[in-house]
């Protein structure tokens, strides 16, 4: 094929590249580097060194990092399970445990502000039972709960996928040369399914990071995540120019986490779902 | 007389109500070439694993060195296999391959040096420590999987099928070098294949297997020479394997002719299965034949021509033999009687199951 004939099949690609890339990246750099008047400032950027505008950051990295090594934490051992059950009955279990992502995001959450309410569910359980009853509604655990919830099989598909692909014989072979079930784990599985672990704690970790449905319904109206700060300058503040300002500071965060990735899963292992 | 070093006791093993193994016994001497020859699905890759530690058999024991390991972890038995694709560590290089299993047994730094260095030179592979498993070939990497098998110095190396996957001429090769590594280190080798030829040229002992039956056992020159069913005889090497009828000893009755033979004690009129080697029919001038046919094929294979003789009663036998004899030409055929292979047909239902299908 010639060049003139591969560039003209891309095209569709470009536009779609254009329309919902390029160009609203370009309008949150334009928001970003300018104030009201639309004169350049970095005033909007340098904001992030405000203390509360720090203290959200640093919440945000904090509750994202917290939940992203629970999400890590709980996916390991699952995708481990899920990997020694045969195919047929394994991927009813990988189907079960898909099912609630395809409910809607906003309701799940909200599910659990019902469940952890003060008069929840949860609560009205232990009080049958006659234990005290928790109060984690509107804390920053009941973020990282939410979070963990709600990302978690971002973790386990990845993971589970890296480990899928491992041949049985390669752990048979660990075997066969000495190594326990734990040696074979930390010397065999662990570093073989690196590129899954990495792809999955970017996929937790961006999102948990940005969110504000989750700070807004399980946190109250307290705990502001770096997400909600800019989430109000765009509703009810109204200044675009700061929202702008400090997305681009959480995109630098962003984009570190993207090169980790890019560096670790060269061949695209983890990403594929 | 070695004493024997590993022992399947009884062996049985069924996946999903399938019988895979049944009854299995089988004996190995020390320093021995044992190969597991059969078709595809005959369990050969089962009885392995279950030596290996890699499964359980339903019934049975395996015995190693006089001890009971049936129930013993494949971690902490004193032999090591060479799986079938290689199964190499990808993220570790040659050299942390060949020292993973001296690694784990906490050997010194400069033992599994001196060990690594050793075991590349015996494959043949000296200076690739550093080479990733990617950048190696095929044959190159069931090279290093061999020597990370070898540099723990086991008793025992189970190989299954570990040239399946290279061509020809490599496989060729490889047979030799493995011929000569078993003798080097004075390894006992269990070794599996569905090659027959692969088996006749490396093993001292061959075990044919067929639908989780040891079908029989013996060398290489046994098994050729004398096979004891019909299917052995079919599965290693061409054969004409036709109905006969024992008259006597010493006289068998093919298609109606009267063909001496050197076999005795089947009795009197006795329906038998009559093996013939294509290399051992003579062809003749149709009046010095005990049967004659008609050339329907003739194919040059290099050392010998291939040709089809039909007889009269639609019988196609298959001819190895130096002469030319053209399509359509009438010839005689003539057998010399030690060249004729008597073997009783399956009665019992369990015999039936070992039979040819055809
Ligand atoms: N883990 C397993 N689960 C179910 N069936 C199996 C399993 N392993 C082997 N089998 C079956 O057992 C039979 C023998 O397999 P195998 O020992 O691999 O044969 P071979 O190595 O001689 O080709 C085959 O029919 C195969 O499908
Ligand atoms: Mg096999």
């Amino acid at each position: 094929m010639n060049k003139k004939k591969t560039s003209l099949l891309a095209l569709p690609y470009g536009l779609w590249m254009a329309g919902f890339i390029a160009i609203p990246l370009f309008m949150v750099f334009c928001y970003g580097l300018t104030d009201r008047s639309g004169t350049f400032t970095l005033a909007n950027v340098l904001a992030i060194a405000t203390p509360e505008h720090r203290k959200a950051l640093v919440l945000s990295l904090l509750l994202s990092a917290v939940s992203t090594f629970l999400c890590l934490l709980i996916a390991f051992p699952l995708a481990l399970i899920l990997r020694g059950r045969r195919i047929g009955r394994g991927s009813f279990i990988l189907f079960v445990f898909i099912l609630p992502m395809w409910m809607n995001f906003l309701l799940r959450t909200m599910a659990w502000q019902t469940l952890l309410e003060k008069n929840g569910v949860i609560n009205a359980l232990l009080g049958i039972l006659g234990l005290p009853a928790l109060s984690i509604i509107n804390t920053p655990a009941a973020i990282v709960l939410g979070m963990v919830y709600n990302f978690l099989p971002f973790m386990v598909l990845p993971v589970y996928n890296t480990l899928a692909k491992i041949d049985d014989n390669v752990i048979n072979a660990a075997r066969d040369l000495g190594a326990g079930p734990f040696q074979t784990l930390i010397r065999i599985l662990l570093p073989l399914s690196v590129p899954g672990i990495i792809s999955g704690i970017t996929m937790v970790f961006i999102p948990a990071l940005t969110t504000f449905v989750i700070s807004n319904l399980l946190g109250g109206s307290k705990i502001l995540l770096i997400g909600n700060v800019i989430e109000q300058e765009f509703t009810r503040g109204s200044n675009w120019n700061l929202g702008a300002g400090l997305s681009m500071v959480l995109m630098i965060f962003i984009l570190i986490s993207m090169t980790f990735v890019a560096k670790y899963d060269k061949n695209g292992e983890g990403t594929a779902l | 007389m070695h004493p024997s070093l590993i022992d399947l006791v009884h062996i049985s093993k069924s996946f999903d109500g399938e019988l895979v193994l049944d009854d299995l016994n089988l004996s190995v001497r020390e320093n021995s070439f044992v190969t597991l020859l059969g078709p595809s699905g005959c369990g050969k890759t089962t009885t392995l694993r279950i030596i290996g530690g890699f499964e359980r058999p339903d019934a049975g024991s395996v015995i190693f060195n006089g001890e009971n390991i049936t129930d013993m972890p494949p971690n902490r038995r004193q032999l090591n296999t060479v799986f079938q694709k290689y199964a190499l560590f990808s993220h570790m290089n040659i050299a942390e391959n060949i020292a993973f299993g001296l690694k784990i047994k906490g050997k010194s730094k400069d033992y599994i040096q001196d060990k690594i260095q050793y075991a590349l030179k015996l494959v043949n592979l000296s200076g690739f420590e550093n080479r990733s498993v990617d950048s190696l070939s095929g044959g190159q990497q069931q090279r290093i999987a061999i020597a990370r098998a070898i540099v723990n110095e086991p008793k025992l190396l189970l190989l299954d099928e570990p040239l399946g996957a290279l061509d020809l001429k490599l496989r060729q090769d490889m047979q030799y070098e493995l011929i000569r590594l078993k003798n080097e280190l004075g390894i006992t080798f269990i070794y599996v294949t569905h090659d027959q030829e692969e088996a006749l040229t490396m093993s001292d002992t061959i075990v044919v297997m067929n639908q989780g039956y040891i079908q029989q056992m013996g060398t290489p020159e046994q098994i050729y020479n004398e096979p004891e069913n019909a299917f052995v005889a079919d599965f290693i090497g061409e054969s004409n394997i036709v109905d006969g009828t024992m008259l006597h000893d010493e006289l068998v009755e093919i298609f109606g002719a009267k063909f001496a033979c050197v076999d005795k004690g089947f009795g009197v009129n006795k329906p038998v299965d009559v093996v013939i080697r294509p290399e051992d029919i003579d062809l003749v001038k149709p009046s010095e034949g005990t049967l004659t046919g008609i050339v329907t094929h003739l194919i040059f294979k290099g050392v010998h021509y291939e040709m089809e003789v039909t007889t009269p009663n639609g019988y196609e036998w298959l001819v190895h033999s130096t002469d030319m004899f053209p399509v359509g030409q009438e010839v005689g055929i003539h057998v010399d009687p030690f060249d004729i292979q008597i073997m009783n047909k399956p009665e019992s239902e369990d015999e039936e199951a070992v039979g040819v299908n055809e």
